[in-house]
């Protein structure tokens, strides 16, 4: 069995963003770029399926779709345990482009499961893993909080409102994944970054494709007014505020 | 042309959720012109379908077919695509909840339409399309183009105000082709939450962290709740230690909620905590930390020890509730 795992390229999750270009794309300067959490997670589970023998799983292959300058997320990724790589050589302009480049990929090679995080955390889109199975014509499943496979079938937990589901799918499939799939991202060893330097990693040449959607302008949310604070020995005067102020009790 | 909107059901019933999609839906037929047509999926009776009428849906179409009692998201996407071509839909409204992040991509690819995912405002303009989501988990927004002729728009939970508008829907029941070669989900077992308030749907949140120390100090914390009516939520570091359990974990990598109200107990408010909750109507913080990051996205605020200032709103609720 082998997995393909889906990773994008996002700012540290405590970067405090700013705008450039007149508010129409983000100031890069300065910027950490790490794996999206999502894909961390996912992909810390795909290596742990790898290690244990019983599971089927042979080979774990990252996959990401941006430019050269990307690659020190490819090679992160390669040291936490990746077998190999691939780069489709374009930036990622929309879901739509990166889930299509994605699926071209995986019609010329076989994967069994591709797992993507259920969103990145710089779009919140939610939405290239469910494109990529629509454009291959395999089963998607959604919001998974644990995979494992017994004698070859997958076997998931995905969360529906209010609950959830043990639900099974037959291969090849794609995994959307979340809170759950693994519990700590592996962290890259001294070893592993070693050996990251020579894993392979393919360089794949987009296909023509136009993306469907344009961000043309970016804004800060609408800043909160300055704390009210109450004292702490009369918190009926917070339940005062909050129902004659606020309203919302 | 028409909006189309799709309403989950839940046992056969509608909830603040779906109301909230048909008023959306509503105003974006208001700006474009067209009329509004909900798509509901399993058995849901007629008087519960009407009720969809009563927030601008003026047509209804009830779709039963047994082989779609399990959520198998390449079919469902199917038959809401053949109805949406049918219904000549040129926007297509969906939750932004597990079953719309199932769905809306999958609906994508067979439109041929850009999703524009997490909105929380009626389009910012129609020529181009321009729609507001959020992004950076909430530290920013984007107006985003869709180019597409057919756009499917998800919808932010609790983001757009139910608005009832009197009318007249019509209902239609269909029994589409479902190819039974698309149903390849198989669930083998089910387990529900019952007889809570779910967290994705309460208006009040009560919400504690690492600084309630231990999970033996939770009853308060959980009464306040229980006498708000609220539900109850978590930072990570506390479902991480097991302290209170998974589905509470609010943030970054847990739930993104947007209820009316957010009272955050001994959170220090880090971005990725934050990321999860910004978009609350009003946050309250109670902290012994004057300069936790937490007071900055509060509205309202009380220094002081959560195992003191528990105890003593508890009391003040009571005694507002006589
Ligand atoms: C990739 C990534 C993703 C993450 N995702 C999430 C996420 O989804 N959700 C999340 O919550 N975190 C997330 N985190 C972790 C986050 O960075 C913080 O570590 C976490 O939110 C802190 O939780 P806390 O506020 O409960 O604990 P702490 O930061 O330890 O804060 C405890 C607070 O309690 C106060 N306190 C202490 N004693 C008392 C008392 N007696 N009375 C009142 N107040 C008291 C302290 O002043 C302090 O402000 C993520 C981190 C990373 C790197």
């Amino acid at each position: 069995m082998k997995i393909l795992v889906c990773i994008s390229n996002v700012p540290d999750t405590t970067t405090k963003i700013k705008f450039a270009e007149g508010n129409t794309s983000i100031d890069t300067t300065g910027i950490q770029w790490v794996i999206n959490p999502w894909d961390e997670l996912s992909l810390t589970r795909a290596l742990e399926l790898k290690d244990d023998a019983t599971s089927g799983v042979k080979s774990v292959t990252v996959i990401h779709v941006g430019p050269a300058a990307s690659e020190p997320t490819i090679r992160k990724a390669l040291a936490i345990g990746a077998d190999d790589a691939i780069r489709v050589d374009a930036i990622s302009s929309d879901a739509w482009f990166v889930a299509a480049q994605i699926a071209e990929v995986v019609k010329k090679e076989q994967f069994d499961v591709i797992m993507c995080g259920i969103e990145s955390s710089d779009y919140n889109g939610s939405i290239v893993g469910g494109m990529i199975s629509e454009f291959l014509g395999i089963p998607s499943v959604s919001a998974v909080s644990s995979l494992k496979f017994e004698n070859g079938q997958p076997l998931m937990v995905r969360e529906i409102d209010g609950g959830k589901e043990i639900v099974t799918v037959p291969v090849p499939f794609v995994a959307v994944v979340q809170k759950g799939i693994a519990k700590e991202p592996r962290i890259a060893a001294m070893r592993g970054i070693m050996m990251a330097r020579s894993k392979p990693v393919k360089l794949v040449e987009p296909v023509a494709i136009d993306p469907l959607t344009e961000v043309v302008e970016f804004e800060k949310p609408t800043p909160r007014a300055a704390c009210k604070f109450v004292d702490a020995d009369n918190p009926s005067q917070l339940l005062d505020l909050l129902q004659n102020e606020a309203k919302v009790i | 042309m028409s909006v189309l909107v799709f309403t989950e059901n839940w046992d056969g019933k509608f909830k603040k959720l779906s109301f909230e999609l048909v008023s959306y839906a509503s105003g974006v037929g208001k700006m474009l012109n067209l009329s509004v047509t909900a798509v509901s999926i399993g058995k849901v009776d007629e008087g519960e379908l009407m009720k969809l009428g009563n927030y601008g849906a003026n047509k209804i179409i009830s779709v039963n077919n047994e082989k779609l009692a399990v959520l198998d998201n390449q079919a469902y996407a199917n038959v809401i695509s053949e109805i949406s071509k049918k219904e000549n839909a040129s926007v297509i409204i969906i939750s932004n909840n597990n079953t719309g992040k199932a769905i809306a991509p999958r609906l994508s690819v067979h439109l041929r339409a850009g999703v524009g995912s997490g909105v929380s405002k009626l389009p910012l303009s129609l020529n181009p399309f321009t729609v507001y989501k959020r992004t950076y988990s909430g530290n920013a927004f984007a107006h985003l183009v869709i180019k597409s002729d057919v756009k499917i728009l998800t919808l932010a939970q609790n983001s757009f105000d139910v608005v009832e508008t009197p009318g007249n829907a019509t209902i239609e029941n269909l029994n589409p082709e479902v190819d039974g070669t698309l149903l390849k989900t198989v669930v083998k077992d089910i387990h529900k939450q019952s007889g809570k308030i779910l967290l994705t749907d309460a208006d009040i949140v009560v919400s504690g962290g690492r600084g309630m120390k231990s999970p033996d100090n939770w009853p308060p914390l959980v009464e306040l709740a229980t006498l708000l009516g609220a539900a109850t939520a978590c930072s990570r570091p506390v479902s991480d230690e097991g302290w209170r359990p998974h589905e509470e974990h609010t943030g970054q990598t847990g739930k993104i909620i947007a209820p009316n109200l957010y009272i955050a107990v001994g959170i220090s408010g880090a971005t990725q905590h934050l990321a999860g909750i910004s978009s609350s109507k009003f946050i309250v913080a109670i902290n012994n930390d004057k300069d936790a990051p937490i007071f900055e996205a509060a509205q309202y605020g009380i220094v002081g020890d959560a195992m003191k200032v528990l105890p003593k709103l508890v009391e003040a609720v009571k005694e507002i509730r006589k």
